[in-house]
């Protein structure tokens, strides 16, 4: 089954490639306003139609995709960079109280609804791209956390690691040296699929106005303009709409199909 | 039982410390003095002081933390410094909205899930399961908000089935209240029945591998038979969890689709608090949905506990 593998990959790659297009070419410049051709549909001049101050849409969809990269990809560093370490000594140390702390503050970042909490950081400390980005961060710590604990745990009762302790290497040589590759599979499964969630929740924030701020585009503005206008303009709303799915459905089909394809007895049993 | 119960009920009051704690801090440490918003820029200084001694502004931090706790136990959370009535109250009234809403949504995302699930089970592998899949990968793939917009636009504006917002209320009667509330709910269900869909499936999945599955089928039941009366049952468990997790969210991820829609509910109420400054209601709102979430997951883990008694042993 490396079909989900395909499309996944094949539309994941579409949006890297648009956003990394948009450095050096658009249709329109994504700012430049046109107002005699606003609220154009789809046509052979403007190929995805314009907006309410005339912008071509395809140019603000290409430049939107950097920002929803931008902010997603950084949002999954900062799961991995602290969650999978914090994941990786929790497991080292299992049963005792560093454990016992790190999962239950874990728990304890779950308990929070991730969406009020985003919301609150960014209106406290300010609407825009960076604040966003630590908001929707923070809540892939947990997850990381959580993965690589529970990956590396089963790890811990192998004969390799018995091997390497006897061999004399620390805790934290050991988890490093050996249990990290071994995690690598399941990490960059994980860190697709959170990938996704951040796209999701990026467009989420800045729809309400709490993400990346004009005249940076963003997807979820796009949605929030096109609210009002949508019974006269509803490819103003149709576009960002299917740009966000696609995106989406690629990066989650591309996560099963990493799965399936790094994961031998996944693939064992399926067929 | 009894001691992991106890044991449960610690980490619990240990998780709703610090929850309260945390948030206490992100909101002292939010720019801006609610005394000299509400007053404006022209506020005479002892207008202002005297304003931040009602609210109990001038208090040390310290203090104010344990009057906002100790308050909240009591059911009192504090007076909101917009309206200047009592959190607790505006709390109650918008939960009239977000709580039917959170619950229509998971009885539609039930509705949807649970058949769909099964369906796929048991056609594993078949066109039926693929098309079940293939929908909850577009279902978990669509921004709810999104979905909402589109809803409004066919049935609100072209086919008028619906009104495109606003809330009737429950004075004008249970009918028309729940019609105002349907598009969000369909809308806010829509992601949650997909999860939820996958996890039915797979959970029914493991459950037919197991081996008291094949002594069903041998004793004679039909595959249908042995798949009610053995196989939901097991497969209920990670089930549960998520709907109880759900539920939670639901609660909490409204706020989105309630701007959509213009609900009066929890998650406008934030929103509303936050633009005006308002802290305390934002500060009493979020720990109030934290608080339904740490205890949502405490039930759950001892409803598992008296269902499966390895996970007492466990501890």
């Amino acid at each position: 089954m490396r079909r989900n593998l395909m499309i996944g990959g094949a539309l994941s790659a579409l949006m890297v490639l648009a956003a990394l297009v948009s450095f050096v070419w658009t249709p329109f410049a994504h700012t430049a306003m046109d107002i005699p051709a606003k609220l154009q549909p789809p046509n052979g001049t403007h190929w995805l139609g314009t907006d309410h101050f005339g912008r071509d849409i395809l140019s603000m969809i290409m430049v939107g995709a950097r920002t929803s990269i931008a902010v997603a990809f950084v949002a999954v560093g900062i799961g991995v960079g602290l969650g999978v370490p914090l994941g990786l000594w929790a497991a080292a140390r299992q049963g005792g109280w560093v454990d016992e702390i790190i999962m239950r503050g874990n728990d304890l970042i779950f308990a929070f609804p991730s969406l009020v909490i985003a919301i609150l950081i960014t209106a406290i400390f300010g609407a825009g791209a960076v604040n966003a980005i630590i908001a929707i961060g923070i809540f892939n710590i947990p997850v990381f956390a959580r993965v690589t604990r529970g990956g590396a745990l089963p790890l811990w009762a192998r004969e390799f690691i018995l091997a390497a302790r006897v061999a004399g290497k620390g805790a934290a040589r050991i988890s490093v040296e050996h249990i990290l590759p071994n995690l690598a599979n399941l990490l960059i499964v994980q860190a697709t699929i959170q990938f996704s969630l951040g796209i999701l929740a990026e467009a989420a924030l800045s729809y309400v106005g709490l993400g990346a701020q004009p005249p940076t585009p963003s997807w979820g503005r796009m949605l929030a303009d096109a609210q009002t206008l949508v019974s006269i303009a509803p490819h103003m709303a149709l576009v960002p709409g299917f740009a966000i799915i696609l995106t989406v459905l690629g990066l989650n089909l591309l996560g099963d199909g990493l799965r399936d394809a790094l994961d031998p007895r996944l693939r064992e049993a399926r067929t | 039982m009894l001691r992991y119960t106890l044991k449960r009920l610690l980490s619990l009051l240990i998780s709703l410390a610090i929850a309260s704690l945390v948030i206490f801090a992100v909101i002292e440490v939010a720019p801006g003095d609610p005394a000299s918003f509400m007053l404006g820029m022209n506020a005479q200084e002892d207008t202002l002081a005297a304003l931040r001694a009602e609210l109990g502004l001038d208090q040390s931090k310290f203090q104010r933390y344990l009057t906002w706790v100790t308050g909240m136990m009591q059911g009192d959370f504090g007076t909101s410094y917009q309206y200047r009535t009592p959190v607790a109250g505006m709390i109650a009234d918008r939960l009239w909205v977000s709580l039917p809403l959170a619950l229509y949504a998971l009885l539609l995302s039930t509705a949807i899930a649970f058949p769909a699930g099964i369906y796929a089970a048991a056609r594993r592998g078949k066109p039926g399961d693929m098309g079940v899949m293939g929908a909850t990968q577009l279902g978990v793939a669509i921004p709810n908000f999104w979905f909402a917009m589109m809803l409004v636009l066919i049935f609100a504006i072209n086919l008028r089935w619906f009104s495109a917002g606003g809330f009737t209320g429950w004075d004008k009667g249970v009918f028309a209240a729940l019609k105002s509330l349907t598009l969000p709910a369909i809308a806010l269900a829509l992601p949650q029945a997909a999860i939820l869909a996958r996890v039915m499936r797979s959970a029914l999945l493991d459950v037919l591998g197991e081996d008291f599955m094949r002594t069903a089928r041998a004793k004679g039941l039909s595959r249908g038979q042995a798949l009610r009366r053995h196989g939901l049952r097991n497969a209920m468990i990670p089930v549960l969890t998520i709907l109880g997790l759900q539920f939670s969210f639901l609660l909490a991820g409204g706020i989105i689709i309630e701007q959509v829609f213009y609900l009066p509910g929890l998650g406008r109420l934030i929103f509303q608090s936050i633009s005006a400054r308002d802290l305390i209601v934002v500060e009493s709102v979020t720990m109030l949905l934290v608080f339904a979430v740490i205890m949502v997951n405490f039930a759950v883990d001892l409803a598992y506990a008296a269902v499966d008694p390895r996970l007492r042993a466990r501890t």
